[in-house]
């Protein structure tokens, strides 16, 4: 049985084909359907991500496997056979067992450990199974795949890192905080950047949101998107009486806070920890804020630094988590490998029980009339025999499997005990023996 | 002084050691789940092998330094697995057990007792006396170590530098709550403490307060933890000046205790249990 891969990501084709390839399996159902009419693609898997569709099939004959998926993909008949194959790749086996897991384990990802991915394949696999696609190889290929991906991500640090701003932000908050829900977060001054903030302090279960803005109009705009009440810029200081988070992004020239205005503050919040960011260039927030007991300044280079250190961090995790998910793809090999010698496992058992009986049978006939006892005593004796002799060709076959020429030593086996009669090299041997 | 069941607490609170510092590298849940049990089991054996020695003995075993030791470790251990199982701040045993297993080794290699021992220990009020403040000093003790993690996880927020116990160490406020928590227990006992044994000295010497030196020390960390809770409670007093106040009460409390007992001489100090009074 082979493992045969074909897609394309977005380092090969671009998002247009990536559309109209991921149109090929809007309702999967049907698109297994299509699939499972064909001979060489007993067990298929289908997945589209954002930044990638791909098929993975277990096959006997991937040659045939591989043209019927190069058809199926060309089925749109928007999609040029050139572009086509210009963006396509094709892993098989090891090969295709290792994408399969850098795929789940976010390896493969544009943002290298974001953890949506894995979360997408289990999907696709999900609806796999409810159109009866996969067996026994995909079924525990990807149940292997997602115990990959999890210890991808507890025993490596790759998903630990913040790399946005606001993800940034919020981590810190945690580390302050212990936990942001609950707390109140004042956003002063709209702009991009500190909205996704906000976003993401809403995200983490913030409790009240405030929005302080020069124009009152606008803030209540903002209010009105994420669920909060807008104040005019002048109450500012009395806003951070209740704050816990403050996210600062105004246009204006001056400081907005200054060190002694906040040392006022705190004095009046009984000490309570304060979360203060300054996104604004130039910076809204005095600097020597940061000196006061309690508070925690920081602006957006410290932040970029946080986020730029965490990016490396991740690369270096990544590198961790490759080592192994390739040694997993080497394990599960071996397990698909082993499967070969099971047919031969069992023609050799069942050869060995036909001789037993039929020599039973023979026995019985000379020796006359037996008690059921004497009778039980020898079945037992033939059967003892036959897994005894058996016993250590059956393990040498499990475990002297040779990786690189898995036939080599099976084929030995076969022809050691005859399982194969009809084939003429075992013919020739036996004339030669016999003659 | 050393039996079966010293060694067993040894062994337990050395595994419980190596299990949390794993747990403090690797940040596997396991191991620390894997720590608390074992160091429960340790103090199991530790409180068997103080049983065995009192009933011996017949009195609480707190004659020598070495005794006396071994007591506070399970006062710390016992506050510790409490503090764990109500409000689990998981690190805090990466310190907690490897300290607990120095201070059953310590016990080992101290000279044990010699001579008769002073009739006054074996009273019931004084057992009461030392068991409060050897209770208190664990929980304070607990604080002394929840302020290092927080003093080490502030610097990090503060000066932006994020390293490697950035994201080992639990977050402020929980590191601030520990604190609380340890202070609100400690305090009343180390002042329970305190009480019974003012109130057993007038009872035995005729007076409440001999400013003898280990009553002056305890005193100031007394007042320390007082001035502590008092502004917590007050104004609001938290974070980097909690624990602050937290490390230098410990001090004074370790003077008290190793200093007090060893250098400087007084009804308090171990050479006096040894003779008659």
């Amino acid at each position: 049985m082979n493992l045969l891969l074909l897609g394309v990501n977005h380092q090969t084709a671009p998002v247009a084909l990536r559309e109209k390839l991921a149109a090929l399996i809007p309702d999967a159902a049907m698109a297994y359907e299509r699939l499972q009419e064909l001979p060489e693609l007993p067990e298929v898997l289908l997945y589209a991500t954002c930044n990638r569709v791909e098929v993975l099939c277990a096959t006997e004959d991937p040659e045939a496997a591989q043209a019927r998926l190069r058809d199926f993909f060309a089925g749109n008949p928007e999609v040029s056979r050139e572009a086509l194959e210009e963006a396509l790749y094709v892993h098989r086996d090891l090969e295709a067992v290792q994408h399969l897991f850098r795929v789940a384990s976010s390896l493969d990802s544009l943002v290298v450990g974001e953890p949506q991915v894995l979360g997408q394949v289990k999907e696709a696999y999900r609806a796999a199974t409810k159109s009866r696609a996969t067996g026994p190889i995909l079924n525990r290929l990807l149940h292997k795949t997602f115990s990959v991906a999890k210890r991808v991500r507890t025993e490596t640090g790759i998903g630990d890192q913040a790399v946005s701003v606001g993800f940034a932000a919020v981590a810190l908050g945690k580390k302050i905080f212990g936990d942001l829900a609950g707390k109140t977060a004042v956003l002063v001054g709209a702009g991009e950047m500190g909205e996704l903030a906000l976003e993401h302090l809403k995200g983490q279960g913030a409790g009240r949101l405030i929005v302080a803005n020069r124009t009152l109009e606008r803030g209540l705009e903002l209010a009105r998107r994420f669920g909060g009440e807008a104040v005019s810029l002048d109450e500012l200081e009395d806003q951070l009486l209740a704050a816990d988070v403050l996210i600062s992004s105004t246009g204006a020239g001056g400081y907005l806070l200054t060190r002694d205005q906040v040392k006022a503050v705190m004095r009046r919040r009984r000490q309570r920890p304060l979360f203060l960011i300054d996104i604004a260039v130039p910076r809204d927030l005095d600097p020597a804020i940061n000196e006061l007991d309690n508070v925690y300044l920081y602006n957006i280079d410290d932040l970029k630094e946080v986020v730029d250190r965490n990016i490396e961090e991740r690369r270096r995790e990544a590198a961790r988590a490759e080592r192994l998910v390739a040694q997993e793809a080497v394990k599960f090999m071996g397990w698909l490998e082993t499967l070969a010698v099971y047919p031969t496992i069992i023609a050799l058992k069942e050869k060995a029980q036909g001789i037993c009986q039929a020599e039973l049978k023979k026995t019985l006939a000379q020796l006359g009339p037996l008690s059921d006892e004497q009778r039980r005593a020898l079945e037992v004796l033939t059967q003892a025999i036959t897994t005894k002799m058996l016993h250590d060709p059956i393990i040498f076959l499990k475990r002297n499997h040779h990786p690189k020429k898995p036939h080599q030593e099976l084929d030995l086996v076969r022809r050691l005990f005859n399982l194969d009669p009809d084939r003429r090299g075992n013919y020739r041997e036996k004339d030669k023996e016999e003659g | 002084m050393a039996n079966a069941f010293l060694y067993l607490t040894l062994i337990a609170y050395f595994g419980a050691t190596a299990l949390w510092l794993a747990f403090f590298l690797a940040q596997q849940e396991a191991f620390c789940r894997a720590g608390a049990w074992v160091m429960g089991a340790g103090l199991i054996c530790h409180t068997l092998a103080l049983l065995q020695q009192t009933w011996v003995l017949g009195y609480l075993p707190v004659a020598t330094f070495g005794e006396t030791l071994l007591v506070l470790d399970w006062a710390l251990v016992a506050v510790f697995l409490f503090l764990y199982w109500r409000f689990p701040i998981k690190v805090l045993g990466a310190l907690a057990a490897p300290l607990a297993a120095l201070m059953v080794s310590f016990a080992l290699i101290l000279p044990g007792e010699t001579g008769a021992v002073s009739p006054l220990l074996k009273s019931f009020w004084l057992t009461i006396h030392i068991g409060l403040a050897l209770l208190g000093y664990g929980a304070l003790t607990l604080a002394f170590l929840g302020g290092i993690f927080y003093l080490v996880q502030e610097r990090q927020l503060k000066g932006k530098k994020f390293g490697f116990f950035y994201r080992r160490l639990p977050s402020l406020e929980q590191l601030d709550t520990l604190n609380y928590w340890c202070l609100s227990l400690g305090f009343p006992l180390l002042t329970g403490g305190i009480i019974f044994g003012s109130l057993y000295a007038q009872h035995t010497l005729g007076r409440f307060w001999s400013w003898d030196p280990k009553e002056i020390l305890t005193l100031i960390a007394w007042l320390i933890y007082a001035v502590l809770l008092h502004e917590r409670l007050t104004v609001g007093w938290r974070g980097r000046r909690a624990a602050w106040l937290a490390i230098w009460g410990f001090v004074a409390l370790f003077i008290t205790f190793v200093g007090a007992n060893l250098w400087i001489t007084g009804y308090h100090s171990f050479a006096s249990f040894l003779k008659a009074p």
